[in-house]
């Protein structure tokens, strides 16, 4: 659906690799180059028109996420993107917070910036990691999970969305065990809220990360969404510009009491524009319905994957556009080389979730990440290329 | 090299690599070879005793090229004395990088002769190049 919004996608091109990022609408690119063209200036300075535009429009995007994860009494801070976001909680938070032998429940599906930043807190601060089962589908077991908690565990961590099976996880059974034994819930939302609705107050999630870029946004730009009584014991990693009140000569400081104590320095202002917009975009289609359209077009693709007796799939029924597979006897990446040569992109690799590979015995797969872009067309064409058991000579 | 052979010749020593199984032996140099701009990743051990290249063998997971370019690599170097192997390999990199190269020396191995024409397979045929010239690097600290 909405084909013609996206100047890149063309009869010339299949784009499947939605996972590592997502085309940009006109409606994005347009907001961009206006601020870029028309009304280029820096926040919360200028008194002039160009300036105050770009005022209201950048304060309105943080309200614009408020209201997209509906996170009514919360801080929603820009960052680079989901993986500074889950730095900074793991840095400003909960280094002040854990203790030597606290807990931190993470997987075996997560993506790097879900597991390294966790992984230097324990170096540098000696929390346990522990590692929640996953199912024979790779996905999380919830009654395990449930005997891991003990009152050593503090914090849980998990993608939403996990980016290799592309299984929902179960976030408001999650959090339920979290309030009920004093657990901070970290969720990555880089997978599921481009792709589905996300309700922060609702699951009760109480660090959201996510980014621009992998739903229609900009690069360069993401959020970390707090709840605001935990967002007040953050402490700002960054001071500078734009995020102070007043300092004096005593060398005492005061910080301002909104998200911009965060936001030290000129922050990415035609970004945070392009993000809006993005947001804007998706929600006039309807997240409800990008995510009934995704999931029909993966049915529809594993069911005819199945007629290919070379093809592997490995998590033909989680409940999103991700689907991982290899072609027997073709290394991954050779599959993305060939598919290449039919101009459809597809991702090879561990997709950044390295410790998988123990769980699922292959460390790397060929992913196709769809969006609400792709249609039953592009991928009967994949279907089509696929089926050639002379994959390996023609892509040497 | 007719192109149809020179894929014949990859697909064979993809599909049936040479020596592609580690042993447990100390006495061999041993490296890792990941890229960091593809998802090749192996591992590759080398023998030389006399100034000889008794053994060399690799595992891992990598693409047809990488893993057709280690087997073909190995089967040409075992038996070779050092100044030989380095003399090989000196010119193996000429003719990836469309350089002047002795294409008598490389027999086999002018396979790859035109995979510069494709930029995204370059790294891959060097994969067992950087892997034995980091062995005999190492080989050499040893010696020093």
């Amino acid at each position: 659906m909405n084909r013609e919004d996206f100047p890149m996608i063309s009869d010339k091109l299949i784009y499947f690799d939605n996972g590592a990022t997502t085309l940009k609408s006109n409606s994005v690119i347009n907001s961009m180059i206006d601020y870029y063209s028309k009304f280029t200036s820096n926040i919360h300075r200028g008194d002039y028109d160009a300036a105050l535009m770009t005022n209201e429009l950048y304060d309105s995007a943080r309200d614009t996420v408020r209201e997209f994860v509906n996170a009514k009494d919360s801080e929603v801070i820009f960052t680079s993107g989901t993986t500074m976001s889950i730095n900074y909680l793991v840095t400003s938070f909960m280094k002040n917070h854990l203790k030597k032998g606290d807990v931190v429940l993470l997987n075996k599906a997560e993506h790097a910036s879900n597991v390294l930043p966790w992984f230097r807190l324990k170096e540098e601060i000696g929390i346990e990691i522990e590692y929640i089962p996953l199912t024979e589908e790779f996905e999380i077991d919830l009654d395990s999970l449930e005997k891991m908690i003990n009152n050593k565990v503090k914090v849980i961590s998990i993608a939403h969305v996990s980016n290799v099976i592309g299984d929902v996880r179960d976030i408001k059974s999650i959090s339920k065990l979290c309030k009920s034994n004093n657990i901070y819930l970290c969720v990555d939302g880089a997978q599921s809220i481009p792709h589905m609705s996300v309700d922060f107050d609702g699951l009760g999630i109480d660090f959201l990360s996510f980014s621009a870029h992998k739903m229609i946004g900009p690069t360069g730009v993401g959020c970390l969404v707090v709840r605001r009584e935990l967002s007040k014991d953050m402490k700002p990693i960054f001071l500078g510009g734009g995020m102070n009140l007043d300092f004096y000569n005593d060398g005492s400081y005061e910080l301002h009491s909104d998200e911009t104590r965060f936001e030290a320095g000129t922050p990415p202002i035609g970004e945070v524009i392009g993000l809006r917009e993005a947001i804007l975009y998706l929600e006039k289609i309807g997240m409800d319905k990008i995510h009934k359209y995704e999931v029909e077009l993966k049915k529809y693709l594993v069911s005819k994957l199945e007629k290919n007796n070379k093809i592997i799939m490995y998590n033909k029924t989680s409940h999103s556009g991700i689907l991982s597979f290899n072609v027997d006897g073709v290394f991954a990446q050779d599959v993305s080389i060939y598919l290449n040569k039919h101009n459809i992109c597809v991702r090879a690799g561990n997709h950044c979730a390295k410790l998988l590979d123990e769980e699922i015995g292959v460390s790397n797969t060929v992913r196709v990440s769809l969006y609400f872009y792709n249609t039953k067309e592009e991928i009967d064409k994949l279907v089509e290329v696929l089926d050639n058991d002379n994959i390996l000579r023609e892509v040497i | 090299m007719d192109e149809n052979l020179k894929r014949d010749i990859i697909i064979d020593n993809y599909q049936n690599p040479m020596n592609k199984e580690l042993i447990d032996d100390s006495s061999y140099l041993k490296v890792n070879q990941a890229s960091e701009s593809c998802i090749d990743n192996l591992d590759f051990m080398m023998k030389i005793e006399d100034n000889i290249v008794k053994d060399i063998r690799f595992d891992g997971e990598a693409c047809a090229i990488s893993t057709s370019a280690s087997s073909i690599m190995i089967r040409s170097l075992i038996g070779k004395d050092i100044d030989y192997v380095k003399k090989l390999l000196t010119n193996y990199k000429n003719m990836i990088e469309e350089k002047d190269y002795d294409k008598e020396l490389l027999g086999e191995l002018l396979v790859y002769d035109t995979i510069s024409k494709q930029p995204n397979r370059i790294k891959c045929a060097l994969v067992p190049l950087e892997a034995i010239n980091k062995m005999l690097e190492e080989l050499d600290e040893k010696k020093i």
